[in-house]
């Protein structure tokens, strides 16, 4: 490569570099992190990614008559922390059968206000002899 | 235990077909070796004839492969387990294909295929070049078999085949302690209900052609490297990479479109990482073809060329290993599960990044070398830390760079700042650079697990690519433009000013009519990106109109030599029409509804996308009134459809939408939903159902009441108020039904509701031979249902309840996007663009020859 088009590729890169840091910061760094129920209520108003699962002896709080953006329920990690969740959106349907959540939000005071989730549901093709046996159940007679 | 009713035969015969396609194209890629390095011409004669036959056995083989899953799949052979996993009673035929590549096994059939079928074509048309090209490509068949072998080595299992049987896969299940399993096993498990679309029959193939597609340019940058004839293998190689841009490009738009039609990423584009890792070799592969163009005119790039080429290819392979290895399980709910063929995955990726840097070094010495080193990173990475194949990464691209730096010298001179070839190559790196940038954020869940980190992907992903790549589609939009109208070597300054003149005001006005009119006022990121986004989309004018204006001005109208012209508009309109219904997509379902005021806590600050709908109860949703009529069920699947009636408040339109969704599909829990859409010229409308009511919590405690009534009195209800009108009374029945004596009575109430909402109802009362029967109506909408218990002729016994069970409501989304056809089209002209490219290509190797 010549002096010029050295020249002229880092102005390039330095131009892109300078336009994107005068980007709105806000909640849109590069990455974030992967937290504990515990370590993500030190974080107050943090976005964080917490992996958890619902906790089944606690009601789910979903009434699409009244409110259909509107869902609330506890989660629980496999370290034993318990936090509400608030996801302002429509009840995923599979979040009774799902086996774990990524959930991405932020806590706010004691619950953790959620922007999206990812649900884990035993995959139809995972190997999982359990599953198998499930779905051969409904197939068999 | 002997079974009965299994069909072992097509199922032992196919595996036999993998082993033999395995076996064959080991043979056809030593046999192209021998047939390039053989000394005596009569000794290449006899190898490549060798090596034919041997290629012509595996593309045979993996054929009848196709077509016994195929069978097995169309015939419900359930003893399988792919056919069990993959598909059910109720598929319809075409869903079969879709059922062969839904999962791992049977789209590694297909991506073989396509290498086959490649093959034959080669064979045909590449003269001298065969040998060392399919031997490349041969080599390639080789691992991808390996991939469908299914074979246990010293107890490593190797591959996985589709032809696997379930009791041997599981044999502890209970089932197959029975010696007639195979009759009891009713159905199947069904095909995934987001893959039972039409474009999941046409879109795996058409992106597997385009992958398979970029091992041919590939192949023909190694055979350079082997027959140290370093500049000559672009003249093959450019045809085919044009027609891999072309076949990939679509491809990865039909994925899209795809995505946009079941909406399961939430619109065509979601930066997923299963899409990035085929749009990133797609990038690198048009960056190569530009730096070819740049060898071929002026001899430079060379170097840039062979890089570029090899990278699509290994990109390829490496995003291959990122959707089947299971490592994006938390970023990308459309990745393969793992299969436990990730260290077979690796090799595969590994083989093709040091087989270009080993064979590039000079001297059998260097190459054993080379070879060693491969080895010990190998080695590094499995024993002592995940990082080294990180640097064995950078090692072996290092020694590419090194070779190709000392057999292609550099050149002197420099190219001049108005030459086409300095710009052509800028547009190329910096094309390359997106695609770094793409597939470094996509990476990091391959860095976490190389470094045991544990960062999470970004709050808004996709404001996170795109904040980054709003400016280099701004750049790449403005060279698209220019570039053209300057010339190779040199351009004079006054020619080009005077020819760019007219495309660039043309531009301006038009881009200032789209700015007047199109409101594009996307300021969700503030007014730095909404800047960003009027740069790129007058760039992409700019981009359409000067390469419009070219065909005539630079070419003279010539269709032949129109190719890149077009190809160029084509592109422009992909970013442009990207660019305005990504910025100008409306959420229309916004919970706007009189009825259903705020109840819940947080729903004041944040209007939810959801709204619900009552049957029958006509609804406002912004510009539409809308209206949940009816639904119905698919007579062989799972499947509700639902009618929903959209008129928009101005009366102007009205239309019938019919999302759907899938119930408990299969015994899988939950809600499938495929949303339905209205497409006009410039938008369309979608609407999807985001949940129902769920049948388990809606069983029905509460009861009658009872009320003693006279016409003209009123009752109360929670929501309102009924008047009882009239009872009508018919006596003249038949007696067959009725009997002696029957009577029917017939109320006539009014229900005002709260909202202003006046129904009738009429329940019914039947004395028939002795019984009374009542017949209750229900206002579906106000929860209620009325009935008529005793009339003596004056008062009347009324029966009220009110149960939520009796509510029958969907929740749904709607949204609209404007503009996506122009970036439909632009797909499609420029795929048109390539093919004529590749024509003149192939016409201008012709004459050379």
């Amino acid at each position: 490569m010549k002096k010029t088009q050295i020249v002229l590729l880092v102005l390039i890169i330095a131009a892109i570099a300078a336009l994107i840091s005068l980007m709105p910061k806000g909640g849109t760094d590069l990455m974030s992190s992967y937290e504990t129920i515990a370590s993500a209520k030190e974080k107050q108003g943090k976005f964080v990614h917490v992996v958890a699962r619902l906790d089944k002896t606690k009601p789910v709080e979903y009434d699409a008559v009244k409110n259909p953006n509107y869902l609330s329920f506890t989660a629980v990690d496999s370290l034993g922390g318990t936090v509400k969740v608030v996801y302002k959106n429509a009840k995923p349907d599979n979040l009774e059968h799902s086996d774990r959540l990524v959930m991405k939000g932020k806590m706010q005071g004691d619950q953790f206000e959620c922007n999206e989730i990812l649900m884990k549901c035993p995959s139809k093709y995972t190997d999982d002899p359990k599953r198998i046996q499930q779905s051969l159940n409904n197939n068999t007679n | 235990m002997d079974y009965i009713g299994e069909h072992l035969l097509p199922g032992k015969i196919g595996h036999l077909l993998i082993i033999i396609s395995f076996v064959a194209s080991i043979l056809a890629t030593f046999s192209y070796y021998k047939s390039f390095r053989s000394i005596e011409p009569n000794d290449q004669w006899k190898w490549k004839k060798l090596a034919r036959s041997a290629f012509i056995i595996d593309a045979v083989s993996v054929f009848a492969v196709f077509i016994l899953l195929y069978s097995l799949i169309a015939n419900h052979r359930y003893e399988y387990t792919y056919v069990y996993k993959n598909s059910g009673n109720d598929l319809e035929p075409k869903y079969i294909f879709s059922s062969i590549w839904s999962a791992s096994e049977g789209s590694f059939l297909l991506w073989t295929i396509w290498h086959a079928i490649l093959g034959l074509v080669m064979m045909k048309t590449t003269k001298k070049w065969e040998g060392p090209a399919m031997m490349v490509l041969s080599f390639a068949q080789v691992c991808l078999a390996t991939m469908m072998l299914g074979i246990y080595v010293f107890g490593i299992k190797i591959g996985s085949s589709p032809f696997s049987l379930f009791r041997e896969q599981m044999p502890d299940l209970p089932l197959f302690g029975y010696a007639d399993y195979v009759s009891r096993i009713a159905d199947g498990n069904g095909l995934n209900v987001l893959l039972q679309n039409y474009w999941m029959v046409i879109h795996p193939p058409v992106l597997f052609l385009g992958f398979a597609s970029t091992v041919v340019p590939f192949s023909f940058a190694i055979g350079g490297l082997m027959t140290k004839n370093y500049g000559e293998w672009t003249k093959q190689a450019l045809p085919w990479a044009l027609f891999s841009a072309a076949v990939l490009g679509v491809g990865v738009m039909m994925g899209a479109a795809w995505a946009y039609e079941s909406l399961s990423f939430g619109g065509y584009w979601a930066w997923d990482p299963v899409e990035n890792a085929s749009l990133v070799p797609w990038l690198v592969l048009v960056a190569g073809i530009h730096t070819i163009l740049i060898y071929k005119h002026t001899g430079r790039s060379l170097r840039s060329s062979f890089y570029l080429i090899i990278l699509s290819f290994i990109l390829v392979l490496y995003s291959t290993f990122l959707t089947r290895s299971g490592i994006l399980g938390e970023t990308s709910v459309h990745s393969f599960a793992d299969l436990g063929m990730n260290a077979q995955l690796y090799l595969f990726l590994y083989v093709f990044f040091w087989l270009p840097a080993i064979l590039s070094s000079i001297g059998a010495k260097n190459q054993i070398i080379g070879f060693l080193s491969a080895l010990t990173f190998l080695l590094l990475t499995n024993y002592i830390h995940p990082a080294f194949s990180l640097i064995s990464l950078i090692a072996a691209f290092g020694l590419l760079i090194v070779n190709l730096g000392k057999i292609i010298p550099a050149r002197q001179k420099e190219e001049a700042g108005s030459s086409r070839e300095f710009w052509m190559f800028i547009g190329s790196i910096i094309l390359f650079i997106s695609s770094l940038i793409i597939i470094g954020q996509t990476s990091l869940p391959v860095f976490n697990k190389i470094f045991g980190t544990k960062h999470a992907p970004a709050q808004d992903v996709e404001f996170s690519y795109n904040r980054i790549l709003i400016f280099i589609a701004f750049i790449i939009g403005i060279l698209t433009a220019i570039t053209q109208y300057l010339k190779y070597k040199e351009t004079s300054s006054s020619v080009f000013f005077k020819k760019i003149a007219i495309p660039f005001v043309v531009s301006l006005i038009a881009s200032g009519f789209i700015f007047s009119f199109g409101h594009i006022n996307y300021d969700k990121y503030g007014m730095g990106f909404l800047i960003s986004i009027w740069m790129a989309v007058a760039s992409s004018v700019f981009a359409i109109i000067a390469n419009f204006s070219y065909i005539w001005l630079g070419v003279k109208g010539s269709l032949k030599l129109s190719g890149p012209s077009v190809a160029h508009v084509g592109f422009g309109m992909m970013l442009l029409g990207i660019l305005i219904s990504s910025s100008k997509k409306e959420t229309l379902s916004f919970n706007t509804s009189g009825i259903f005021v705020n109840f819940g806590e947080g729903s004041k600050e944040n209007s939810g996308e959801n709204l619900t709908l009552v049957k029958g109860l006509k609804t406002d949703m912004g510009k539409y009134w809308v209206t949940y009529e009816s639904d119905s069920m698919h007579p062989k699947k799972a499947q509700w459809y639902y009618k929903l009636k959209f008129e928009s408040k101005d009366g102007k339109e009205g239309f019938t939408l019919m999302p759907n969704a899938f119930i408990n599909y299969k015994g899988n829990q939950g809600l499938m939903a495929n949303p339905d859409a209205k497409h006009y010229w410039d938008h369309d409308i979608f609407a999807y159902i985001t949940a129902l009511p769920d049948p388990e919590k809606n069983t029905d405690t509460s009861s009658f009441h009872n009320k003693m009534v006279k016409v003209g009195d009123s009752i109360f209800y929670s929501k309102g108020y009924l008047i009882l009108e009239n009872v009508k009374t018919t006596d003249s029945l038949p007696v067959e039904l009725f009997g002696n004596n029957g009577k029917l009575y017939e109320a006539r109430l009014k229900v005002h509701s709260k909202t202003n909402s006046i129904y009738t109802s009429f329940p019914k009362l039947a004395l028939a031979k002795g019984a009374e029967i009542s017949v209750p109506d229900t206002i579906m909408s106000e929860s209620l249902v009325v009935q008529l218990n005793k009339f003596d002729g004056k008062t009347a016994e009324i029966g009220m309840k009110e149960s939520t069970s009796v509510l029958q409501y969907i929740t749904l989304k709607t949204y609209k996007f404007p503009f996506i056809i122009v970036l439909w089209l632009g797909t499609i002209i420029m795929a048109i663009g390539l093919v004529i490219s590749i024509v003149r290509r192939l016409q201008v190797n012709k004459i050379a020859d």
